[in-house]
């Protein structure tokens, strides 16, 4: 039985901007539901008293004072982009022909 | 585009407005890192590899920042979280590197509060549904393609120095049954935010660099009706007064529609300032999913019961409350303390009376010829080289008798032209009152004799006749005498009495 649908593959592979194929739409369907799976066993071991957790370490409020720290030259910031102009980092098109 | 006339549209539909408005604070650091947050700054010269998004950095978040959030939540009357974490909105826009926004997402800082705005003496209360805190994305420059907007163009560059800055997004519930209003509440409501913003000191608020932006969400119902219509979302509305024109004209646009029994899509629509209409931007039919999800690299806020009573007890006094006081301490009336409020006079009438002078004269200068003066040079009075204390010093040297009112605003026009304080325009143009007898007596001999003709006629009785000579020595003293005690002392010369 798969929990996971092709749509919803298809759906993940849009907005993860991934071109997929027929086939690999079943097959990786087919592989989410088994990580799925897994991952939900961690729910079995869960009990009424346990909440849900977003991190690892018990803590609240951890804050910086609003203190300025040296940032990079534009250079350095700019040292590993791909491309660039004017200082700026330059990206390809960000809509397509049909938007 | 037809458009339906606004009362007609109105005849028809009832409008249901809603507003989001984004805030940048105006802390010294970002949200998340250490980098400085200065408007205007040389492209990428304000980014580290926290807010560039490189490989192992992580965000802390800013204090400050925070702070300001929930002062925001409690001077909007809203609740604020106990507990509460930010979100990952996660998208493929390069305005931000990391991929995705740290944003807040079913967990807002602050909910459920409301802000009172005054349009026309009523008020209207606009219920807010959320206040949460966000970093601000970068800045992107569309290059190629003819409008240098984002379609067509060939590419795009960025500046990431906006990239992080701490952005609180302020949501109002949905605004029904402001009918014809609806635009000027939707600008009444930006106005009132933008000086609880000023109060609060949390922002500089400038709409035209973007440090705070409103997107107006407008949809419209037939009357009779109780099933909202769909909505659409205007964004790029750069000014209070864009606020009141893009909802008018989306009600217009709308009305059209609807009326020709078409159907509102909704989508993001841009406002364009030059026409005062909007047109469509990107469709929200594909739904958008951002994936929201809880950020691991932050722990959760749990703002501490006694902090938040500490924020509450020490806000400042709110606009719409002051304004009553002052208005009630002036003794104005409500049209001329709205004519105050629309010329953004209130402040500065305020600190002129606070620095001593009576609060008609503060008012009569601000709103009379400082205000056409501000008028002609196209600024603000706030931008008007003058301050406050030179406004009461001119009032104060009117009340002595040193200057009358012709006198005053040459005065105001020296200092205004960078000749430096009221007393030394007054010294170095010469424009005290002659106040020196001897002096006055001078003049005024000097003109009766140019006048024998006219000082006969007073003498034989008519005294209207006076007016001219008046004149005579307010021109020979280049307005520097007292006419009242000019007229007296021809009328004595002459041997008249009234």
């Amino acid at each position: 039985m798969s929990a996971i649908t092709r749509d919803e593959v298809a759906h993940l592979a849009r907005l993860s901007r991934m071109a997929l194929s027929d086939d690999e739409l079943d097959h990786y369907a087919t592989q989410l539901d088994a990580i799925i799976e897994a991952v939900a066993k961690v729910a079995e071991v869960a009990a009424e008293d346990v909440p849900p957790s977003s991190h690892a370490l018990p803590l609240t409020n951890v804050f910086r004072a609003d203190e300025v720290r040296q940032s990079l030259t534009p250079e350095q910031a700019l040292a590993g982009a791909p491309a660039v102009e004017d200082d700026r980092f330059r990206v390809p098109r960000i809509l397509g022909e049909e938007a | 585009m037809t458009v339906m006339a606004f009362d007609e549209a109105l005849g028809r539909f009832e409008p249901v407005l809603g507003l989001e408005t984004h805030v940048e604070l105006g802390t010294a650091s970002k949200m998340f890192c250490g980098c400085k947050t200065t408007f205007g700054a040389a492209p990428n010269t304000q980014v580290c590899p926290t807010c560039l998004a490189f490989p192992g950095a992580l965000p802390v978040a800013n204090e400050a920042a925070i702070e300001s959030t929930i002062r925001i939540g409690l001077a909007l009357n809203c609740s604020i979280a106990e507990w509460c974490r930010f979100a990952r909105k996660n998208y493929f826009y390069p305005d931000m590197p990391k991929n995705y926004q740290i944003s807040q997402y079913d967990e807002p800082l602050c909910f459920d509060g409301y802000l009172d705005v005054e349009v026309d003496g009523e008020t209207v209360r606009v219920e807010i549904e959320r206040v949460h805190l966000e970093e601000d994305t970068g800045k992107s420059t569309h290059v190629g393609g003819a409008t240098g907007r984002i379609q067509g163009a060939d590419y795009s560059i960025v500046d990431y120095n906006r990239a992080g800055i701490p952005l609180v997004e302020i949501v109002t519930k949905p605004i029904p049954g402001t009918d014809r209003m609806a635009p000027e509440v939707a600008k009444a409501y930006a106005t009132e935010l933008r000086e609880i913003m000023r109060a609060l000191g949390v922002s500089d608020v400038r709409m035209e660099e973007g440090s705070m932006r409103c997107d107006v969400n407008v949809s419209l119902m037939p009357r009779g009706s109780s099933e909202w219509g769909t909505r659409t979302e205007t964004k790029n509305v750069n000014s209070l007064r864009s606020v009141e024109r893009a909802v008018r004209s989306e009600i217009e646009r709308q009305a059209h529609i609807l009326a020709e029994g078409g159907k509102i899509i909704q989508e993001t629509r841009h406002f364009h300032e030059d026409t005062g209409t909007t047109t469509p931007g990107r469709s929200k039919e594909e739904a958008q999913d951002y994936r929201y999800f809880p950020e691991p690299d932050l722990v959760p806020i749990a703002p501490d019961a006694a902090w938040v009573a500490r924020l509450k007890a020490e806000l400042p006094e709110l606009p719409l409350v002051k304004r009553k006081r002052l208005q009630a301490e002036w003794g104005v009336s409500d049209l001329d303390m709205q004519a105050m409020h629309n010329a953004d006079a209130i402040d500065l009438v305020e600190a002129t009376v606070a620095a001593g002078a009576p609060a008609a004269d503060a008012r009569k200068w601000w709103m009379g010829e400082l205000a056409r003066r501000a008028n002609e040079s196209a600024t603000t009075l706030a931008d008007l080289p003058i301050t406050p204390a030179d406004i009461a010093r001119v009032t104060e040297l009117v009340a002595s008798g040193s200057l009358n009112d012709k006198l005053a605003r040459q005065v105001l026009e020296g200092v205004l032209a960078g000749e430096g304080t009221p007393d030394a325009v007054v010294a170095a143009r010469g424009l005290e009152i002659v106040n020196d007898e001897g002096e006055l007596s001078a003049i005024i001999d000097e003109v009766l004799a140019g006048n024998a003709d006219v000082a006969d006629k007073i003498r034989s009785g008519k005294i209207a006749a006076v007016g001219a000579l008046v004149g005579g020595v307010m021109k020979a003293s280049r307005g520097k005498a007292d006419a009242g005690r000019a007229r007296q002392l021809i009328l004595e010369k002459l041997g008249v009495s009234e």
